[in-house]
């Protein structure tokens, strides 16, 4: 199987997998890494949202061949400790209720705060829409993010 | 002042030492990297006290208390220590939480379902805080020869003020371990509460925004493989032969073969529903690669036979009934529709029903109807087992441990107490995880391939293997007379292949002639309990009946659910009334406050919906403008009285995700089916609510009355629907009656 040399949290990784492998399922079973989810595998929850070189992306629809010389960020490499100014705002307001959505929703608002530090509430749902979270938390999600770009 | 005897639920309170002696007792921090953060260990104390098995006490004053049920977002592993904690009055900033291990003797109903944790734990988990505490007091009374009475404790403090003595519950714990368990102790009253009632944070939040181990699906261990299945593709159908040539030499595979997963003489548990038994699994090194493996798997299916089943609920004999052939949505919907214009099975009759219709100057007559739901928990199903010849041991996610305990037992022939079961967090629940198909087909496969492995099911897997939410109608009618008065009212309620009826609820009680009828239809497509049972339906329905029949009569919808209730205070009708009207009219009130009912605003169309169910009591006022001619819901008002509320913000939190739900499943949810497919296989498919789609606005107010704690995690789910109903009637003058909304909205103008 061929190898791939992947950057992942500002690490490099190698792999070797099959080259249409996802690149969650190579988070997930080759490197360890579980917080990005596993929700549909056709890029239609969000649950598994990382970000390629900054911009929030569906990992299980991304081929590991095509992510060599990419910087890939994870929920575990979103912060140092976990004090990103979105997962504070997750924090503040007690977001999660299962929990399983919200690495991804938290990857997709990081993306969305960093393009756009002042967002409309049109804005977060525009770019929110692809994370589905089952418990209903869309509207603290949304205090959340607001409360992000004030701070 | 309230004296319990701990004789209550005695065995809450054998010594943890005593676990030592029996069963398989596995540690609790399963997770490796799930252990605690740097943080945390830095004040991790040298040695532990076991007090009882819901605590242990650090000789630096850290405190550990046990969760004992499983959490599936309803946020119990912060709400029941919580309980613990208060009683034991130690400083919440010191406590650690620990999800506590199955274990039936030490634990009472390890089980999420019904709304019950709290409700059901409100007693036994503050008298363990209330019994450790004493045996600290009782220590500290021993080491300082002074009268027990004369100590005090606050925040993890002991202090006898008279001799200046004071000591931290971390000097005493030792000796408090030593001290007999107290025969009656003193529970708070409700006014001394110092952290039941107040907001604390998700115990789990850092580690979930931090992408930390917790669920199920990311157990890992070392030489762990990874397993699928392959289940058949329509109701109806089951394995007839299977072709794993290809499969078996793809790279990463260990073994392609077909397992049963259920014996055909299985005693099978309320718990145990098997939609397919007989399973084609693919055993590889990752996920990826035994997907890529499956997708080879050239299977033929047969038609099923008719098969009758004797099943144990709670105790009870229940019989069920799967026919043979291929079913389809556009069959149900015919068979249904047929169903309701037959007499059924009476539930209940007050006074002359058929007599007041017969005098009627007017008939009003709706049918309700809802499709069948798949759960969709996030996190699809999956377990881990590893069962070797002495005992089996699984880790996952599961609402149900004890009752699975019992039947992976039996279908492993493994002794009951060398089945252990270790609980995840969970990636949702709504009722999915009660039926623990998943973790007997995980032990199966383990003990064949003799090897720890993890089971997990794709999305597609998941979303067509059943155990819905059963398909429901209903027919209103209520009979008035030529004063608009309400003289007589009917309803007729059946489902596949259950009835939502609940005969003895609101209106019953209010309303002198009165016909409750239920019917049911058998089906081979498996159904479960989804998020607060039948009421998810049949609240909507009936709400949505009342605001039409108010509307006939000509009173405000509120006032008039109210003037029924007060008709239940002053003369109730019939033997039994399910639920308490001043309780019911407390909310209607409270919410009618609070949305500022009486002053109506231009362009904004409301609608509103009360109901009773799992011991509480909500009252919801759904706001909503049309903006390019799609309904926006703007605001939701909620009301609930569900007594003495332990975590006000994550109940809140609770309470608006249940409406998000509610409107989500009422307006754009269906499980449909053609030749017994599943038309919905994944979300490309299966429309959830999303974002844009949910209330801009969501306010949630508790009714304070200092009752013990009933249900949370349902009663705000259901009548939402209603609302709904209600308020796009309002904007549309449409009754819409047909779940979900969305099909019946396409092309609808707002009102002039």
């Amino acid at each position: 199987m061929p190898l791939y040399n992947l950057k992942i949290n500002g690490l490099e990784k190698s792999v070797e997998v099959a080259s249409e492998t996802p690149l969650l399922w190579v988070l997930r079973d080759s490197i360890g890494l579980v917080g990005t989810k596993f929700g549909c595998g056709i890029g239609s929850c969000g649950a598994c949202t990382v970000h390629l070189n900054g911009q929030a992306t569906r990992s299980c629809l991304l081929q590991v061949s095509q992510l060599e010389g990419i910087e890939i960020t994870t929920i575990e490499g979103l912060s140092e400790n976990g004090d990103h100014p979105i997962q504070q705002a997750w924090l503040e307001h007690d977001v999660p209720q299962c929990g399983y959505c919200q690495a991804g929703q938290i990857m997709q608002a990081a993306s969305l705060l960093k393009s756009n530090p002042n967002p409309t509430d049109e804005d977060i749902e525009a770019s929110m829409d692809g994370n589905i979270c089952r418990c209903g938390t869309y509207t603290r999600i949304k205090k959340a993010i607001k409360y992000a770009a004030k701070s | 002042m309230t004296v319990f005897k701990t004789t209550y639920g005695r065995r809450s309170f054998f010594k943890t030492t005593a676990i030592a002696g029996g069963g398989i007792m596995l540690g609790f921090n399963w997770l490796l990297s799930c252990k605690p953060s740097l943080e945390e260990l830095r004040k991790m104390p040298k040695e532990w006290f076991n007090i009882n098995s819901y605590l242990k006490i650090g000789e630096n004053g850290l405190v550990t208390i046990m969760s004992p049920n499983p959490e599936i977002g309803q946020n119990v592993k912060t709400s029941m220590p919580m309980l613990v904690a208060e009683e034991l009055d130690v400083d919440w900033n010191n406590v650690l939480v620990e999800q506590a291990p199955l274990n039936k003797k030490l634990y009472t109903r390890q089980l999420a379902g019904g709304s019950q944790s709290i409700r059901t734990s409100w007693q036994s988990l503050r008298t363990a805080g209330a019994t450790a505490r004493q045996m600290l007091v009782n220590a500290a009374a021993n080491s300082w020869q002074v009268p027990v009475d004369e100590i005090t404790t606050k925040l993890g403090i002991i202090e006898h003020s008279l001799s200046g003595k004071k000591a931290d519950y971390g000097e005493m714990a030792s000796l408090a371990a030593l001290q007999d368990i107290p025969k009656t102790i003193i529970l708070k009253e409700p006014k001394d509460f110092t952290i039941i009632g107040t907001s604390r944070k998700n115990i789990d939040g850092k580690k979930i925004v931090t992408g930390k181990p917790l669920f199920g699906l990311d157990y890992n261990r070392e030489g762990m493989y990874t397993a699928m299945l392959l289940h058949p593709p329509a109701f109806g159908l089951k394995l007839k032969s299977i072709d794993f040539s290809r499969a078996k030499n793809m790279p990463g595979i260990k073994d392609v073969f077909v397992i049963k997963s259920y014996k055909e003489d299985q005693n099978t548990l309320w718990s145990d529903v098997a939609t397919f038994t007989d399973l084609v699994v693919v055993v590889g090194n990752s996920t990826w690669e035994v997907l890529s493996a499956k997708k080879t798997l050239i299977a033929e299916w047969e038609p099923i036979k008719l098969k009758v089943e004797v099943k144990n609920v709670f105790g009870r004999e229940l019989k069920t009934v799967t026919p043979s052939g291929s079913e389809s949505s556009e069959g149900h919907q015919k068979s249904m529709a047929k169903m309701a214009n037959k007499v059924a099975k009476i539930e209940r009759k007050d006074g002359d029903p058929n007599g007041a219709f017969k005098k009627a100057a007017k008939i009003i007559e709706r049918e309700y109807t809802a499709p069948f739901l798949a759960h969709n928990t996030m996190e699809p199903m999956n377990f881990f087992a590893d069962v070797t010849d002495e005992k089996a041991e699984f880790v996952g996610p599961i609402q149900t441990p004890e009752f699975l305990q019992i039947s992976a037992s039996e279908r492993l022939g493994i002794p009951l107490d060398k089945v252990d079961i270790q609980m995840t967090r969970m990636g949702g629940g709504f009722g999915r995880r009660l039926y623990g198909h998943f973790l007997i087909e995980a032990g199966v496969i383990s003990q064949k391939i003799k090897a720890p492995v993890k089971l997990v099911y794709t999305r597609e897997d998941d979303m067509t293997f059943g155990v819905y939410r059963p398909t429901y109608h209903a027919k209103y009618r209520a009979a008035l007379d030529k004063n608009n008065n309400l003289i007589g009212f009917h309803v007729r309620a059946g489902g596949i292949p259950e009835s939502p009826l609940f005969a003895d609820r609101f209106p019953a009680g209010a309303i002198e002639n009165y016909l409750a009828e239920s019917w049911t239809i058998d089906s081979n497509v498996s159904v479960g309990a989804f998020r607060a049972p039948r009421s998810n339906f049949i609240a909507g329905a009936e709400q949505s009946f009342l605001d039409e029949l108010s509307e006939a009569i000509g009173k405000d919808p509120i006032e008039f659910r109210l003037e029924l209730m007060q008709k239940v205070i002053d003369k109730p009708i019939g033997k039994y009334n399910d639920y308490d009207p001043k309780r019911y009219m407390s909310v209607l009130e409270l919410v009618r406050e609070k949305s500022n009912w009486n002053k109506t605003t231009l362009n904004t169309y409301r609608g509103v919906a009360a109901y009773y169910c799992h011991n509480s009591y909500a009252a919801q006022v759904l706001e909503l403008t049309y903006q390019e001619g799609n309904p926006v819901v703007q605001k939701v008002v909620c009301a609930i009285d569900c007594g003495i509320v332990v975590n006000p913000d994550a109940a809140a939190n609770l309470t608006e995700g249940g409406i998000v739900d509610g409107i989500g499943h009422a307006m754009f949810s269906e499980l449909t089916m053609k030749e017994g497919i599943p038309d919905q296989n994944n979300f490309d498919t299966y429309r959830l609510i999303r974002h844009s789609e949910a209330p801009k606005k969501i306010n949630v107010y508790f009714v304070e009355n200092g009752i013990d704690p009933t249900g949370l995690g349902e009663p705000p789910f259901v009548p939402i629907s209603g609302a709904l109903a209600n308020a796009l009637y309002k904007a549309t003058g449409k009754r819409v009656s047909s779940q979900p909304f969305i099909n019946e909205l396409v092309g609808d103008k707002i009102k002039g």
